[in-house]
């Protein structure tokens, strides 16, 4: 190959990842709950209501969030207590927002790969910990 | 190594895998296509994609890729592949590595997520893992890959789209790859969609849930080179795909695809097995 082509096009890929990690690094300050939109923050949890769901919320929990949060959702290492007043006082569209997008920056990452109604029951859970 | 030492060591790091205690179930649904899920930091999962084919006209193989992939940031993946295959009559042989990345530089989810990928090779002319489709590549010029001694240095780059509605997650792969020998852009597509059979989680730990089984379909195939792009003399399949996760273990895929075109091989089965660790940097700092 022509060594220079070689050179642009690693200097085009160089640019490509550098520029992906400004942005991303650049995205996300922790302060997430101010950045939800208001459609989502109002948004009633079809979930609330049914029986079942904090139990079907807590085996989500275990299978996904306790290797982070502990298997009592009170923290572990540099994770957060999910038992805290910034949970309690964050409605369930906040938290549903939250679990879609994660906070990048912060670490924690989106959980879309789950069903949005599998996200719900986890919501239903960290709901009745409070 | 005899056959039942390779047995024994299998079945030791299986057993090992099995009794690590910070584990989650892993989320591949597919063999070929990308999505924008990434690997959750500080974890490292651990997986094995293989595929045979039985080619009328050459003999059968297994083509293997043991994978290990790495979350170094919620935004950044890392992956190494080391590939080796079996042909029938023949021997097995180790073909080569891979090392890629990829980067999800829009953080939040939206209606279509990007990610970029960036992928360097060093695999030799055996490699059978077909790990993707691309250029001209065809049943011909596979029957033909036994060639240890001539080496593909490549490059590949992937403009990964993907999006999930409903449940349902649709994933789209542009492919573009260079062997860095003088050779010209190739290119090629994978599309697919996958859903849960179900959405909702039981309150009952169960193993065989339906949530705990997804179902699919992959579309992928070549799309020619720089001199020659488009569908002539290229091959393309069809896969439907099916996942099931154990909870807390590993999750099991399989995959027969078929081959849509007289380029392509008659039949293809993939089937691969992947683990996640948790925290996989955490613990070997706290040991």
């Amino acid at each position: 190959m022509n060594p220079r082509k070689l050179r642009l096009i690693t200097a085009i890929i160089c640019l490509i990842v550098s520029g992906s990690m400004i942005s991303a690094a650049s995205l996300g300050d922790g302060l997430w709950i101010s950045r939800v939109p208001e459609k989502d923050r109002t948004r009633q949890n079809p979930f609330a209501d049914r029986p079942d769901a904090p139990a079907a919320g807590a085996r989500l929990f275990s299978q996904n969030c306790a290797s982070c949060h502990g298997d009592n959702a009170t923290g572990k290492g540099n994770h957060p207590s999910l038992r805290s007043e910034r949970v309690r006082s964050a409605t369930p569209g906040e938290l549903q927002w939250l679990l879609t997008n994660g906070s990048m920056k912060n670490g924690m990452p989106s959980w879309s790969k789950l069903p949005e109604q599998q996200r719900w029951q986890i919501v239903t859970y960290l709901k009745s910990l409070q | 190594m005899n056959a039942s030492t390779r047995l024994a060591a299998v079945l030791i790091g299986l057993v090992a895998l099995l009794a690590w205690p910070e584990r989650s179930r892993a989320q591949e649904n597919y063999f070929v296509t990308y999505t924008h899920h990434m690997e959750e930091p500080g974890t490292l999962e651990v997986s094995n994609k293989s595929v045979t084919g039985f080619p009328k006209d050459g003999s059968s193989f297994i083509g293997s890729s043991m994978e290990l992939e790495y979350g170094v940031k919620t935004w950044w993946t890392s992956e190494l592949y080391l590939d080796g295959q079996t042909t029938f009559g023949e021997n097995t042989t180790f073909t080569g590595w891979r090392f890629e990345n990829r980067f999800r530089p829009l953080l939040r989810e939206h209606w279509i997520n990007p990610v970029l990928y960036f992928e360097f090779e060093d695999i030799n002319g055996a490699n059978k893992s077909l790990l993707e489709v691309v250029g001209h590549d065809g049943i011909e010029d596979f029957l033909s890959r036994a060639e240890r001694s001539e080496k593909e240095r490549e490059v590949e780059l992937k403009l990964i789209l993907s999006s999930n509605a409903k449940g349902w997650n649709f994933a789209e792969n542009f492919i573009a790859e260079k062997n860095l020998a003088n050779e010209p852009w190739e290119f090629g597509y994978a599309v697919a969609a996958s859903r849960p059979l179900s959405l909702v989680a039981g309150a009952k730990a169960c193993t065989f849930c339906r949530e705990n089984f997804s179902l699919g379909a992959e579309l992928y195939g070549g799309l020619g080179d720089r001199y020659s792009f488009g569908f002539s003399n290229t091959s393309h399949y069809l896969a439907p795909t099916v996942s099931f996760r154990v909870p807390q273990g590993p999750t099991f895929n399989v995959s027969p695809s078929a081959g849509l075109n007289h380029n392509s091989h008659g039949f293809l089965l993939r089937f691969g097995v992947s683990y996640e660790i948790n925290q996989f940097a955490s613990m070997l700092r706290r040991k």
